[in-house]
């Protein structure tokens, strides 16, 4: 078999049997799990308790004709307008560190996808403490435009961050398609990098 | 630990930089404002054990230690 043939097959196999949990389906969560669905990762477990609105249309996921929709079950819908073949939970919930130690439980990965910083430590503290295990991709930093070199990911161990870690959404820096759409493919990129490992390496 | 000019320093790795200075051990507290960080929501790793915010005044910073500060900002 050619080494072409084989790296197909073998992503298709490697990411069709993996779960991979989105909490948040925002501008991170929607893009990321969009990116996840088109690479072929098996099954999406997504967490949000928010409806679309129209503001959410600079950058996430969603159409005009979803607005008022529950988010988890709009991008369930989206994602199957791609691939109709990848498993989805879809939990219109607010996530607290019960929610997440249950519904995250079998996650070969976690995409860290909230808005507000203090959900994104609660979730970093929950995993890291009763789920060390299973590897967190935080995004934390994308506000405003340009500076495509600060973002950038760093790794402790089984967390991941991506983004400029400084950049933060206010009234004057605002969460914009562009940037929030690098840092929630980044945050795919690396999931896809810790279930298959390097460039190069699984063929 | 080392000593220069009577003052003792300690030697840790602070996100995958080498940095000396000037004591035996400092709290993570005492070590955020000898550092001048000044976001207030932070992951803090010690030797790869992560530290929770209530135990930033007692968890110990010692010579030799591998410290992690990821900085935590709303935006998604």
């Amino acid at each position: 078999m050619q080494v072409k043939e084989c790296m197909a097959l073998t992503i298709e196999k490697r990411l069709g049997s993996i779960t991979v949990g989105i909490a948040g389906c925002g501008g991170l969560g929607s893009n990321c799990a969009v990116a996840l669905a088109r690479v072929g990762t098996g099954h999406l477990i997504l967490a949000d308790f928010d409806l679309v609105e129209q503001g959410n249309l600079n950058r996430q996921y969603y159409f005009l004709d979803q607005v008022g929709q529950q988010k988890v079950e709009a991008l369930k819908n989206n994602i199957h307008r791609i691939n109709p073949d990848i498993k989805i939970d879809a939990y219109p919930v607010m996530l607290d560190p019960d929610k997440i130690r249950d519904i995250f439980q079998e996650c070969d990965a976690i995409v860290e996808a909230f808005d507000r910083k203090e959900m994104k430590l609660m979730i970093a503290e929950t995993v890291l403490i009763h789920m060390p295990h299973i590897p967190l991709i935080m995004g934390s930093g994308l506000a405003g435009w340009g500076n495509n070199d600060q973002l950038a990911t760093r790794q402790s161990g089984n967390l991941y961050i991506c983004g400029d870690e400084s950049s933060e959404t206010s009234d004057v820096l605002p969460p914009l398609a562009p940037r929030v759409g690098i840092v929630a493919n980044m945050q795919a990129n690396v999931v896809m990098e810790i279930l298959l490992g390097k460039k190069g390496t699984i063929c | 630990m080392f000593l220069i000019a009577g003052k003792t320093y300690m030697r840790i790795i602070l996100n995958n930089t080498e940095e000396e200075i000037i004591a035996n051990t400092l709290t993570i507290n005492e070590l955020l404002r000898y550092k001048n960080f000044t976001f207030r929501l932070l992951v803090i790793k010690i030797n790869g054990k992560l530290i929770r915010k209530e135990e930033y005044d007692t968890a110990v910073v010692r010579d030799g230690d591998n410290v992690v500060v990821m900085h935590l900002v709303s935006g998604g």
